[in-house]
């Protein structure tokens, strides 16, 4: 059939070496931009400060971000969906009131008292996916439900007291060792192997492959055969994990189980997400976007800090970079419809 | 792929099929055949039907009443995914492709390929390569010319998309595969283009069931229409000793169907 052989018209332009077609400056700007800010604004506070590019305050700066880096995973994973949690802060707040109670006045033993705590996050996130999925509530509501039932729970449960004192094994994700004479927190590997772990199943495994589609385009997931609210229990599930494994740090860091933690984390994480170039809408981004947006947060707070700008202004330009981040994802979508 | 007669046993068939909704009557014991490598068109006026007929032959809706036979069996498909099992695949009229996924992984989503050996059994890791292989070789087969199968669909113009749609039904149907509405968000060069993609489909053997309100494309196309009308079968005609005009009158009911050619 000779008339049938018909070739599809090329699309627009050339293809680049490695067979790819180019992608629109909005595009590019989307991919590269979050690593762009971060180094500009690593080369603006390193010129204007001498202890910024030390060894000492980078680790610094990462040891800060590192709860909300962990959050900002889960964070991620849903908006992925075309999701948002805002209850994560508060499920990471339960988690660790949960774990250091139960270690310090129980006496469980530390390392299942951890457990419990981690757990209670993943349970709490599954609640949040059993609400998504099975009632069909909009995530902003289920999880703005969900934020204050974690944080009532929080706060009766710990009559409101912070938990100190806690056994060595919370705070061992607190402890440092030495790559020459920079003193690196246990806590923040942990956080790095989490992003690494996340970006390979986001973008090797079938499971993370639906993530992307499902916050794309719902029906093409479900007429594929795809259990789509299996799928998003799980995602709510995994979500909920890594809230509690925030929680585990947290107590690291600070040393105590506190019932008011992580009070503006949600907002600070979805900050993060976006600022990593990840779509509010769902179905684009990276979760490497989100380290890099988690560590712009970080260098700007640090970095004014050193130039000994007020805080506020870390706020103002936090609001700022959130605005552009999310005009240059509307443009970057608007242009590929 | 115009002589049927030779071979009696439909691929596809439905006897006396009725849906309701409510006081709507969908299908009113409507009858069906498809016969192996034909082009079928279904042609019928708004409200006659037609997606509703096939959506039960794709399994998305159960019928109330009335057989469906697959190859002369009887079958009750449990769902889209039970019907695709069995070999039925559907390139749905809003394509169903998550625009921001590539080629690759659109035609394989939901039937991803893991490696083999221990990467792909503990780490569940997709074999990438593969797919992006076996997607390019389905691509190829049907003439569809693009290079890079790591495209997102959505940098893709229409016709290429469809070609997306089109090329995953004809990789993983065994059976049938049903278009609805395929050309109807095209213009004239992609609809010459997505026409050519549906004989070549019928041209390796699959049966192709046709939706389209496009008169003069379904008598360019299909080896038989089937016409539709008020939830019933009125009339099966061969486009090549048929006049347009006579099937829409019949269509419209400003003429009495004439003696089904079959069944
Ligand atoms: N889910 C439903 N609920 C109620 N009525 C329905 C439903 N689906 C179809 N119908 C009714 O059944 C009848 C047949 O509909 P169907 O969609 O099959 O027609 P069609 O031939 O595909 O029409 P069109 O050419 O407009 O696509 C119509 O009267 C329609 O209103
Ligand atoms: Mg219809």
């Amino acid at each position: 059939m000779g008339d049938a052989s018909i070739v599809a018209e090329r699309s627009a332009g050339p293809a680049t070496a490695e067979g790819r077609t180019p992608v629109s400056l909005a595009a590019l700007l989307a991919n590269l931009g979050p690593l762009l800010a971060l180094l500009l604004a690593m080369a603006f506070f390193a010129s204007r400060s001498d202890r910024f590019l030390t060894g000492a305050n980078l680790s610094l700066v990462i040891q800060q971000s590192m709860v909300v880096g962990v959050l900002a995973i889960g964070q991620t994973l849903i908006i992925l969906t075309a999701g948002i949690d805002l209850s994560c802060g508060a499920i990471m707040a339960l988690g660790g009131v949960v774990m250091a109670r139960l270690a310090v006045i129980n006496g469980v033993h530390p390392i299942l008292a951890i457990a419990l705590g981690v757990l209670t996050g993943a349970a709490f996130g599954a609640l949040n996916g059993v609400l998504v999925t099975n009632i069909q509530l909009p995530p902003f509501i289920v999880t703005l439900g969900t934020l204050n039932i974690a944080f009532a729970i929080t706060h009766i449960y710990s009559q409101n007291q912070t938990i100190t004192n806690v056994p060595a094994a919370l705070t061992f994700f607190g402890n440092t060792f030495r790559v020459g004479s920079t003193a690196i927190t246990y806590g923040t590997v942990l956080m790095f192997v989490l992003f690494g772990l996340t970006w390979f199943v986001l973008r090797y495994t079938a499971f993370g492959r639906h993530v992307y589609a499902v916050g794309n385009n719902p029906e093409a997931v479900r007429l594929a055969g795809i259990n789509i609210n299996l799928l998003l229990l799980l995602v709510y599930t995994a979500a909920g994990l890594l809230y509690g494994i925030a929680s585990l740090l947290s107590v690291a860091r600070t040393g105590v189980g506190d019932p008011n933690a992580g009070q503006t984390d949600n907002l600070a994480s979805i900050t993060a997400v976006v600022l990593g170039g990840t779509s509010l809408f769902g179905g684009r981004g990276k979760v490497l976007g989100t380290l890099v947006g988690v560590l712009i947060v970080g260098v700007f707070r640090n970095g004014l800090q050193l130039i000994g700008v007020e805080s506020v202004y870390q706020v103002l330009v936090t609001g700022i970079l959130v605005i552009l981040a999310v005009t240059v994802d509307q443009f970057a979508r608007r242009r590929q419809q | 792929m115009s002589d049927t007669t030779s071979n009696p046993t439909p691929v596809l068939e439905a006897r006396g099929l009725v849906k309701r909704y409510g006081h709507v009557t969908a299908l009113d014991g409507a009858d069906f055949a498809l016969y192996p490598s034909e082009i079928l068109a279904i042609i019928g006026d708004n409200g006659a039907g037609k997606s509703t007929l096939i959506k039960a032959l794709s399994g998305a809706i159960t019928p109330d009443e009335g057989e469906i036979l697959l190859d002369g069996q009887s079958v009750r498909f449990r769902g889209p995914l039970d019907a695709r099992r069995h070999g039925i695949e559907t390139v749905y009229q809003d394509l169903a492709v998550a625009p921001a996924l590539d080629i690759a992984e659109n035609i394989f989503l939901g039937r991803e390929i893991r490696l083999a050996g221990p990467l792909g059994f503990a780490f569940r890791m997709l074999d990438k390569r593969r797919m992006r292989r076996e997607a390019s070789d389905h691509m190829r087969d049907l003439n569809i010319g693009i290079r890079s199968m790591r495209q997102a669909v959505e940098t893709l113009s229409g016709g290429q998309r469809q070609g997306v749609a089109v090329a995953r039904a004809a990789a993983f149907a065994r059976h049938v595969v049903i278009m609805d509405e395929p050309t109807a968000a095209l213009g004239v060069k992609e609809s010459h283009m997505v026409l050519g993609l549906i004989r070549q489909v019928r041209d390796r053997g699959l049966p192709v069931i046709l939706i389209s309100h496009n008169m003069p494309q379904v008598f360019d196309v299909a080896d038989r229409v089937h016409i539709q009308r008020l939830g019933k079968r009125v009339a099966v005609v061969e486009p090549r000793n048929f006049k347009m005009s006579d099937a829409v009158a019949i269509m419209t009911g400003a003429m009495a169907g004439e003696a089904i050619s079959r069944g």
